[in-house]
Parts: C-alpha cells; sequence; structure tokens
C-alpha cells in the first residue's frame, strides 16, 4: 500500500498461493502490518493505539450494555440501576464505558495536538488529518448522545441546551430543533434516537478510521522531524524505517500497558471522578440544575460557545451588520463549529516551508501557549457562565482563533526555521547511537 | 519521554476534574475520615447496620430507596445481614402493595424498599453520589482526589449543620443550616443526641449517628464497591505485570537497532 519501497508478500504453500489468486485478504494483512514506519518515532505516537483500543472497548461494552439498558423516559433511569446491582459484573461494564469515553477524549486531544505540533497535517497527509478531524465530530455526537442515555439530570438538561444550539440557527432553526428532538422538547422520542445513534455512529467511526490508516499507510507516517523517508531503494528505505511489526506494535503495546494501569486505577477507585454527580438523580423536567455542565471534554468549546455574549464588539458588529439575524446566542454557536473548523483548515493556514515544530522557534512558544489556552478554556467551560470567568473564556477564545488564522499564516513568513536533520537514519542515531555493524 | 507522558496523563486527567464540579455555593462541608475512602477502604459492616437502623426508624419516615432490594441487605460487602434476619427486617418495617393480591402485604426480600412517603422528600438510593461534597480549588475538583468526592461527607454535614434557627416563608418553615447551598433547608434537624439505641452499644450522639447513616447511604448508593476496588486491584495488578513484561519486550527488541549514545 505504501509508497515506502519494501517487501511484498509472497504465498509460499498451496494453499496460500489458491487463496491469494481468489482473495488476496493474507497479503493485505501482511502488507497493513509490516508498513516500513519511521524509527525515529517518539512516545506522541502511540496514541493511536490507545484510540483503536477504546473504540474497541466502547464498541464491547456498549454492546453489553445495551443487553440490559431500556431506552424509555420512565425506565431508563432504573434499568441502569439495575445494571449497577443486578447484572453480574455489570457495575464494571458501566463504569468501564463511562470512563472508557473519557480515556477516548483524552486520547483523541493528545493525538490532535501531537499532529498540530509535528505538522502531520501538512501535504501530503491533508486528507488523513481532514478524516480524523470528521471522527473526532462523530466521536463528540457519540459521545453526547451517550451521555443522555442514563436519562440522569444532566442527560436531560445537557440534551436541552445543546439541541437548543440548533434552535438558534436563524429562520430554520425551530424547525430543525423539533426535528432533531422528534417533538417540542426532549422527551421519550430524543431518547429513542439518540439510543439508535448512539449504537450506530461507533461503527461509521470504525470506517472512518479504516479510511485513516489506509490514507496515512498510503503516504506513510509522518514522523518527529517532519523529514520524509527516502524512498530511492528499499535499501535506502530501510535505513530509515523498521517494520510496523513486531518493532511497533510491541512499543505501543508498552504504552498502551501503561494508560490502561491509570485506566483501571481510576475504574476500580475513582469511578465516579470524571462524571458529574447530578446525573444520578433521575431526569426531571421541571427542576432546572443549578449550573449546566457538559462532561470535561467539551469544557473548551462550551467555554467558546459562551464567551460571545451580546456585549461583545465582534457580535455587536456581526448583528449590526447582519440585521440582527446573527444574534449573540447564533454567534455562540458558529464561534463553537467554527473552533472545531479552523483546526480542520490547518494544513492550509499554516504557511511554513518546515513541517515538525521541533524546528521552529517561534512556533514553540505559540503551541505551547495554544496548550495552556484550551486547559484555561476547559476549566472557564466549567465555571459559572459570569465575570471574570466570561471574560477569561472571551481572552481563551480570541487566542484560539488568532493562532489558527492569524499565527499560524505569519509564522510561515516571519519565523527563520531551524535546519532539520537530512535523514530519519541521522536523527535516530543522533538520539540511540550509531548502532555497531 | 516516558515522564513526559505520564505527567500529560495526569494532567489530563486532573483538569478534566472541572467537569466534575458544581459551585456549591459557601455551604461548610466537613471532611469525614470513612472507613470506605481511598483504594484500600471497606465498608465497616457494623456501621452499615447502624445506619440501617437510623434510616428505618428516622428517615424513612419521609424518604424512601426505592432503587435498592431488600434482599440486597444480605449481600457481601454491605451490612451482610443474614437472610433471615432480612425476611423478618422487611416483613417488620414495610408493607408493600401486591398487585395480584390488589392489597398491601408485609414486605418480602424480594421486594424493594419503598419509596418516599412525602412528595418532596427526595429518595435516597443515590444520593451519596448525586451530591459532592467537595469542588474546589477555583472549581478545579482537584481536592476530590485527595479528599473522595464528599457525597456521604455532605450527608453527614447536612444532618449535623442545623444552627437552631427557623424562617417562615410563604408558609413553608425553612432551617438554617450551614451545609445547604443557600444557607436554609426545608427539612427540620431529623436527628438529636440519643434518638436511636443501637444494639452494639455503640455511641449514639448526633455525630456518630449521622456518620453511620451516611456510610449506609454511601453502601444503597455503591453496593457493589468493594467488588469493584477489588476488580481495580486485579486489574491494575495484572496489568502491571504485563507492562513490566511488554517494556523488557521492546528493549530487547529494539537493542540491535540502537548503539551506545555517543554524545
Amino acid at each position: 500500500m505504501s509508497g515506502i519501497p519494501h517487501d511484498h508478500y509472497e504465498p509460499k504453500t498451496g494453499a496460500e498461493k489458491w487463496l491469494h489468486h481468489r482473495l488476496p485478504i493474507v497479503g493485505l494483512i501482511y502488507g497493513t502490518l509490516m508498513i516500513p514506519t519511521p524509527k525515529n518515532l517518539n512516545w506522541w505516537w502511540i496514541w493511536g493505539i490507545v484510540l483503536a483500543f477504546c473504540l474497541a472497548l466502547q464498541i464491547v461494552t456498549g454492546i453489553v450494555l445495551v443487553m440490559h439498558y431500556t431506552p424509555h423516559v420512565d425506565m431508563a433511569f432504573a434499568s441502569i440501576e439495575h445494571i449497577m446491582r443486578d447484572v453480574n459484573g455489570g457495575h464494571m461494564i458501566r463504569y468501564l464505558h463511562m470512563n472508557g469515553a473519557s480515556l477516548f477524549f483524552a486520547a483523541v486531544y493528545i493525538h490532535m495536538f501531537r499532529g498540530l505540533f509535528y505538522g502531520s497535517y501538512k501535504a501530503p497527509r491533508e486528507v488523513t488529518w481532514i478524516i480524523g478531524m470528521l471522527i473526532y465530530l462523530l466521536m463528540m455526537a457519540t459521545g453526547f448522545m451517550g451521555y443522555v442515555l442514563p436519562w440522569g439530570q444532566m442527560s436531560f438538561w445537557g440534551a436541552t441546551v445543546i439541541t437548543g444550539l440548533f434552535g438558534a440557527i436563524p429562520f430554520v432553526g425551530d424547525a430543525l430543533q423539533t426535528f432533531l428532538l422528534g417533538g417540542p422538547a426532549v422527551d421519550n422520542a430524543t431518547l429513542n434516537r439518540f439510543f439508535s445513534l448512539h449504537y450506530l455512529l461507533p461503527f461509521v467511526i470504525a470506517g472512518l478510521v479504516i479510511l485513516h490508516i489506509w490514507a496515512f499507510h498510503h503516504t506513510g507516517n509522518n514522523n518527529p522531524t517532519g523529514v520524509e523517508v527516502r524512498r530511492g531503494s528499499k535499501e535506502e528505505a530501510e535505513k530509515d524505517t523498521l517494520p510496523f511489526w513486531p518493532y511497533f506494535v510491541i512499543k505501543d503495546l508498552f504504552a498502551l500497558g501503561v494508560v490502561l494501569v491509570i485506566f483501571f486505577a481510576i475504574v476500580g477507585f475513582m469511578p465516579n471522578y470524571l462524571g458529574h454527580p447530578d446525573n444520578y438523580i433521575e431526569a426531571n423536567p421541571l427542576a432546572t440544575p443549578a449550573h449546566i455542565v457538559p462532561e470535561w471534554y467539551f469544557l473548551p468549546f462550551y467555554a467558546i460557545l459562551r464567551a460571545f455574549t451580546g456585549d461583545v464588539w465582534v457580535v455587536m458588529f456581526a448583528s449590526w451588520i447582519t440585521g440582527g439575524i446573527i444574534d449573540a446566542k447564533f454567534f455562540g454557536v458558529l464561534a463553537m463549529f467554527g473552533a472545531i473548523a479552523v483546526m480542520a483548515l490547518t494544513p492550509w493556514l499554516d504557511t511554513s516551508t518546515v513541517r515538525s515544530g521541533r524546528f521552529r522557534p517561534m512556533f514553540k512558544w505559540w503551541f505551547r501557549l495554544l496548550i495552556l489556552d484550551f486547559f484555561v478554556l476547559m476549566w472557564a467551560g466549567a465555571m459559572p457562565a459570569e465575570p471574570p470567568y466570561s471574560t477569561i473564556s472571551l481572552i481563551g477564545a480570541t487566542y484560539w482563533f488568532a493562532y489558527f488564522l492569524v499565527i499560524l499564516p505569519l509564522l510561515g513568513v516571519f519565523e527563520t526555521p531551524e535546519t532539520p536533520p537530512a535523514t530519519i537514519e541521522d536523527d535516530f542515531n543522533d538520539h540511540n547511537g550509531t548502532p555497531a555493524e | 519521554m516516558l515522564k513526559k507522558l505520564a505527567i500529560s496523563a495526569v494532567a489530563a486527567l486532573t483538569f478534566a476534574a472541572g467537569g466534575a464540579m458544581a459551585a456549591g455555593g459557601e455551604s461548610h462541608i466537613e471532611d469525614v475520615d470513612f472507613s470506605f475512602e481511598g483504594p484500600f477502604g471497606t465498608f465497616d459492616q457494623n456501621q452499615l447496620q447502624r445506619g440501617l437502623k437510623v434510616y428505618t426508624e428516622v428517615c424513612a419516615a419521609c424518604h424512601g430507596l426505592r432503587y435498592v432490594p431488600l434482599r440486597t441487605l444480605s449481600d457481601d460487602g454491605g451490612p451482610h445481614f443474614s437472610e433471615a434476619q432480612v425476611r423478618a427486617y422487611a416483613a417488620e418495617n414495610f408493607e408493600v402493595y401486591d398487585e395480584e393480591l390488589d392489597d398491601t402485604r408485609p414486605a418480602k426480600p424480594a421486594d424493594f424498599f419503598p419509596g418516599s412517603n412525602l412528595e418532596n422528600a427526595p429518595d435516597l438510593s443515590l444520593m451519596a453520589k448525586a451530591r459532592a461534597g467537595f469542588h474546589g480549588p477555583e472549581g478545579t475538583g482537584l481536592n476530590q482526589l485527595f479528599k473522595g468526592m464528599g457525597g456521604p461527607e455532605y450527608i453527614t454535614s447536612i444532618l449535623t449543620g442545623y444552627t437552631g434557627k427557623e424562617k417562615t416563608q410563604a408558609g413553608t418553615t425553612f432551617y438554617e443550616n450551614t451545609a445547604f447551598p443557600g444557607g436554609w433547608i426545608a427539612m427540620g434537624p431529623p436527628l438529636e443526641d440519643g434518638l436511636v439505641d443501637f444494639d452494639d452499644d455503640h455511641a449514639n450522639d448526633l455525630h456518630h449517628m449521622a456518620e453511620d447513616v451516611s456510610a449506609f447511604l454511601m453502601w444503597t448508593a455503591e453496593p457493589k464497591m468493594m467488588a469493584r476496588k477489588q476488580a481495580g486491584f486485579i486489574g491494575v495488578f495484572a496489568l502491571f505485570i504485563l507492562t513490566v513484561l511488554l517494556y523488557l519486550t521492546n528493549k530487547r527488541l529494539w537493542a540491535p537497532h540502537k548503539g551506545k549514545k555517543t554524545a
């Protein structure tokens, strides 16, 4: 599959040849597993495996949970308690699924920021990046709908707030919101469709994951130097790479083990730490919680949503120029989705000739500030929408957009990058020493 | 690099706690040192039995435990009564409506605890998980890592937090309470020193009773806590061994491709 020269699968026995002529599936698996991989990949490259594991974990635990869950407004909450109390091992399966979502998002954020730092989005890997962003969007939809299923207070009110975002769209908003909810308010119809989609979307994600892997197997992996593998001959390529199996499989499994030790400690000893206590209260349409807070992994974007209030000048300007069609609420929705859209556009916003942030002295600092900004927004998103938190959110949101829309394009012009090593082999030997021949 | 990874993972998790926070006002929550806290903590069977007694004689007058099956009172990792004791307890204390009889009958272990008798008295089954006592510092929820979520502490603090002041608003009496968000609660002080006598002659002052019933409500909210922690230990231990083996395998595997560091 890969453009990097390497050995291909050769069927040897009669049976292998027989199958290979009819369905070259062994060759496909061989090609996928033996892909030449830059040997200088560092530990930030292990999160793909963690993510694949998360998807499998969520699907397997989810399928078991569905066997005991009842998607009905009168029974959903009680059926969760049934799982927690009466189903054999049910409490562990449910806590694995609950915290599995958190691990999934923690891993996807690290994976994305790794890509943003090392320029993995740059040509020729734009399609891998775009597919990744689509996966992330679907993950958010799936995570949000999954959180509604236990039918606790945060489930219900989170669903009300988030579907309300669609209601903010001018002209068609109300009709669209009613269509999405299956009625005028969050009710049984909403719960049922969210359940259906929560079961469906992970399989769509699985399909996109295959495309994601296919795309980067075609272009070859990026690596910490951003220097491409030499492709002149197989011998040359082999100096820069090692096959994925066994070198990177074992390395990734070791890293996955470390991550899972921490994960199991959380599931076993503090499974509710990342959740919201209010979701242990059954949904009550008549009682609004004091603070409606989404799951932690939505908080940065929730902060951006709430940052743009009616007294911010860009919002007033947008409202004035569109004759009031874009109000503060709709502006917030646009900002939230825009914050994700600018990430998707990074391949075309980054003008630097050097791929990896390792060799970009100014970029490094702006990037570190972006990471800090992400955590500040996460914190601000959990706080009440009042000063000083609203101001902090606004500053954070402004930097988020400035990073992608202003800083990245300008840095390519103003920054003098350092010279990356000539080859991956050089970089690897610099870090690990030259092996004895 | 590994260290960096570990730090980033911990950072992600700790910041994540923001999601678990809810501004709790200025209420005062006392940090009680419960036996079931921490990875090694277990329920104190005698305390759960005392807590059940407080619940039955006091709380159950208004509140319910509708998600808790009576039979689970004899489960491992809980109050662990004998089945005969549970049968007797159910029949003595609760009447349930039976559809087949179209009448009420004494409760059996197969029944659930009854729900709340008063419309505005919340069900207590999950109360210890539905409240978080600790949110700080600055709303990050980081102190939950050290103190626990604070649900049982919240219940204890409510039960012991009455100042004795009352006020009447629109025909309803409110009682000042230092733990309740907003400071005024509609529930009158339910416990007082010596209200319930324990079979094991344990101290029955207000504070001890409040702790006992809070521990019991933690069990009703999380009856499988002991099994969960055990599974956690097995998981962590097995994965740790596996990870060490993978580390050694990985080191050996890569060794021929790495030389001695010159720089």
